[in-house]
């Protein structure tokens, strides 16, 4: 995949929309891949947390917003905790699903989820769940 | 009879464990001319050393062989012990039994390793026997000082000389002295302006009545060796009279043709008399002969018509002068690899692709924009610039395998000193890695990144082309494995640092040696970083390899100490290990001179009392030997032999195996 890079790119709407949900500057992060090495769920990720904060600071909103990875984070800030220069990729991955959720596209209501799903899915995950997966 | 003493030590378990000492020191009393022999834990210990004074002088020894480490390790030592007992340094020898015996020598039963220290000690003790008492050389040491290279670490070291109160002469071949560092627009970590704090040293340098000056001059010839050095100097014709010359600068005003600015890297034009820049140390301008119309076809001389005092003198010639040293300090600096023999990031071909130099000159207030960072095509502000590193550097096949450990530094100051004056520009770094190892370096570079906005993207560049006005650069980003493209106004190569041409010739006049990329080498690369091989000669700076501005100036610094220490007595004092010729049977074949890699054989007549030659014969210069025995191996009638070392005692010792 080839990348144009731009001035407009890298300070597009959408990355700064992203820095100021987070909080977190994303120029901060120095690619040491701390975050993807302790997330407790990157390999299911398309793009670990330390990928997508270099597609963020390379302007690159297509590639990020179609992967899977801000739907596979559990939240649990091992990746903060973990950042040598005090980086939250939660932060950053929260802040994608933000900004999808607020698209408003795809709502899902909790009494339209058949019954045997809720009765067999675990308490913690249908509150992750209805923290991420629904708008 | 001699009466030698054999002193063997344990070394705690070092060499006990594997000898038995005790077995080695009676063996060796039944050796004849032998009268004491002991073991001891520790020889090198000051009780070890007291045991051993008391001995040579209640036992009246004429010789004392120190069974133990490595010669390198503690004879001198031993030999100071002995001497100060009041024997002759030279008669105490040691036996290497730890190193050459005990730690290559596993066996616990401690057999194999007894019977080598027993071989090895009774060849020592026949050695020994030969032995001649020898006396120390003192060679008498010129107090003055040469530096070849005007740039910060040639100023530096001039400067420290200069203020220990030592005469010190200081060689530049371009008309003013500041090198390379007069260049730079600013420095990092701390961004001060490079000129401000280079010109204040350069004055300092210019105004001290310790240093002399030659500039626009070039080394010619080096003879001599440590505390005793003939240099001769090429003094280049300025054309100007340096008596008479006031620096006004009318006739710079004046003259009306042009050629390629060096100092601004070829950014514009200068006049044909010039001065390099306006702080030039001395503020003398110089003629630029193959560019000048008068000299070349005896037309124009509009600068001698203008010139008040009459300092024009277009019939001046190269001069040499011989300036007699006693230590010489090399810091002749480094050059750019030239950007042209990278055709994929086409400079030469796009006009707006430059050299990092070239970039330090557009920002410099003092440069040929005054500080404005404009393209050089169309003198448009550029608002996207992309800083290509490690070109040439890290890169066998087209450049050279060394890193050269200042670019990613002065990029990162780049990229600040560009977002400081075009404010909406936004600016893109190629690197492979930061190498930011320094005080307050990596702080330094982080805030390029995170305060002035630069883009770091992991990658090298593979092509560079114009597309619509556009520079276009392909590279990738490894980081997230994509490769990109951007579209910049303007591309600044981080060239590699090299030697500078010529730095091969010189290192041939001075007899010192040189790597494959013709940086000068070190004595030692850990523990005599600022020696060479050579006694006397010192480096300072680039010339010894990459490195920044502060790491140049301790170097400098390093190289005034080491010359102040060597001028500290009257006399020099060293080793008498060097080659001696029996004048009896030299028949000055010239073997040995020409084999002599230090010059070292001198060419001496016996005379008759009328003064005519009899006989020419072989003379060993005992400043210059530095004891190598190439001259003993080539001498066909054996009449040369290297003190300490001849033949008679390897011999000795040979059959005492």
């Amino acid at each position: 995949m080839k990348i144009k890079i731009s001035k407009e790119n890298l300070q597009s709407e959408f990355v700064r929309k992203v820095e100021r949900i987070s909080g977190e500057t994303l120029s901060n992060c120095y690619q040491c891949g701390n975050c993807t090495g302790g997330c407790p769920v990157s390999y299911e990720m398309d793009y670990g947390p330390s990928q997508i904060i270099r597609l963020l600071q390379l302007g690159e909103e297509g590639l990020l917003m179609n992967a899977n990875s801000m739907w596979v984070c559990v939240g649990c800030l091992q990746c903060y905790s973990r950042c040598p220069k005090c980086v939250s990729a939660a932060n950053i991955l929260e802040a994608l699903r933000q900004l999808t959720l607020r698209k408003g596209t795809d709502h899902e209501n909790v009494s339209d989820l058949p019954f045997p799903f809720l009765k067999n899915a675990p308490q913690q995950a249908i509150v992750c769940g209805f923290r991420k997966f629904v708008s | 009879m001699s009466r030698i003493g054999v002193f063997v030590c344990q070394c705690g378990n070092n060499i006990a464990s594997t000898v038995d000492t005790k077995k080695v020191a009676e063996e060796m009393s039944k050796m004849p001319g032998v009268v004491y022999t002991c073991d001891y834990k520790f020889m090198c210990s000051a009780p070890g050393q007291e045991n051993l004074r008391e001995i040579v002088k209640a036992q009246k020894l004429d010789g004392v062989v120190v069974s133990a480490c490595s010669p390198h390790m503690h004879e001198k030592t031993f030999r100071k012990a002995c001497e100060s007992a009041g024997l002759n340094p030279y008669k105490c020898e040691i036996s290497n039994i730890r190193e050459q015996c005990s730690w290559v020598h596993h066996d616990k039963t401690k057999k194999v390793g007894t019977i080598k220290s027993i071989d090895l000690t009774r060849m020592t003790i026949e050695r020994l026997k030969k032995n001649r008492p020898l006396k120390n050389i003192n060679i008498p040491v010129k107090k003055r000082a040469l530096v070849i290279g005007g740039g910060i670490a040639g100023i530096q070291a001039a400067l420290d000389i200069a203020d220990g109160g030592i005469e010190v002469i200081l060689v530049e071949k371009e008309p003013s002295i500041g090198g390379n560092m007069a260049r730079l627009s600013e420095t990092f970590p701390t961004m001060d302006c490079s000129q401000c704090i280079l010109t204040p040293k350069m004055v300092e340098a210019e105004l001290h009545d310790n240093i002399t000056i030659y500039t626009w001059s070039e080394i010619e010839k080096v003879d001599g060796y440590i505390g005793n050095f003939t240099v001769q100097i090429r003094k280049k014709a300025k054309y100007v009279d340096e008596q008479l010359c006031t620096g006004c600068g009318e006739c710079i005003e004046k003259c009306p043709f042009k050629a390629d600015n060096e100092f601004e890297m070829k950014l514009n034009k200068r006049k044909v008399i010039y001065t390099p820049f306006p702080q030039a140390v001395p503020n003398i301008p110089v003629i630029d002969a193959p560019h000048c119309v008068k000299i070349q076809k005896d037309k124009c001389g509009a600068c001698a018509i203008i010139c008040g005092p009459n300092a024009i003198d277009f019939k001046q010639k190269d001069q040499i002068i011989t300036e007699e040293v006693g230590a010489i300090i090399v810091a002749t600096g480094y050059q750019l690899m030239p950007n042209e023999r990278f055709g994929e990031y086409g400079y030469g071909k796009i006009k707006d692709v430059i050299s990092g130099l070239q970039f330090e000159r557009l920002a410099s207030s003092s440069g040929p924009t005054g500080g404005e960072i404009i393209r050089p095509s169309d003198g448009n502000v550029p608002k996207s610039v992309v800083f290509i590193q490690c070109v040439g550097s890290r890169d066998e096949k087209k450049g050279v395998a060394y890193c050269s450990k200042v670019c990613c530094m002065y990029t990162a100051k780049h990229t600040m000193l560009y977002k400081h004056k075009v404010h909406d520009g936004q600016s893109y770094v190629f690197y492979m890695d930061i190498r930011s190892a320094g005080k307050r370096y990596e702080e330094f570079v982080r805030r390029a990144i995170e305060h002035d906005g630069a883009m770091y993207l992991r990658g090298r560049v593979s092509r560079v082309y114009e597309r619509n006005g556009k520079i276009v650069v392909q590279g990738a980003d490894t980081l997230s494995g994509n490769q990109v493209e951007i579209e910049a106004d303007m591309v600044v190569l981080a060239t590699a640092i090299l030697a500078r041409d010529g730095a091969d010739t010189l290192a041939q006049r001075l007899g010192i040696g040189y790597d494959k990329h013709k940086f000068y080498n070190e004595y030692h690369p850990k523990l005599r970083p600022v020696e060479t091989v050579t006694g006397g000669i010192y480096l300072a700076g680039t010339c010894a390899g990459p490195m920044d501005i502060p790491d140049s100036v301790s170097m400098g610094g390093a190289t005034a100490s080491k010359v102040l220490g060597l001028f500290s007595s009257d006399e020099m004092s060293r080793e008498p290990i060097t080659a001696i010729v029996n004048r009896a049977i030299c028949n000055a074949c010239w073997d040995c001179l020409n084999a002599c890699p230090y010059s070292a054989i001198e060419k001496e007549s016996e005379n008759d009392r009328h003064g005519n030659i009899l006989r020419w014969l072989a003379k060993v210069n005992d400043g210059l030997c530095q004891g190598c025995g190439i001259c003993v191996a080539a001498c066909r009638s054996k009449c040369i032999d290297l003190q300490g070392y001849t033949d008679e005692q390897v011999y000795a010792a040979i059959n005492a195996f």
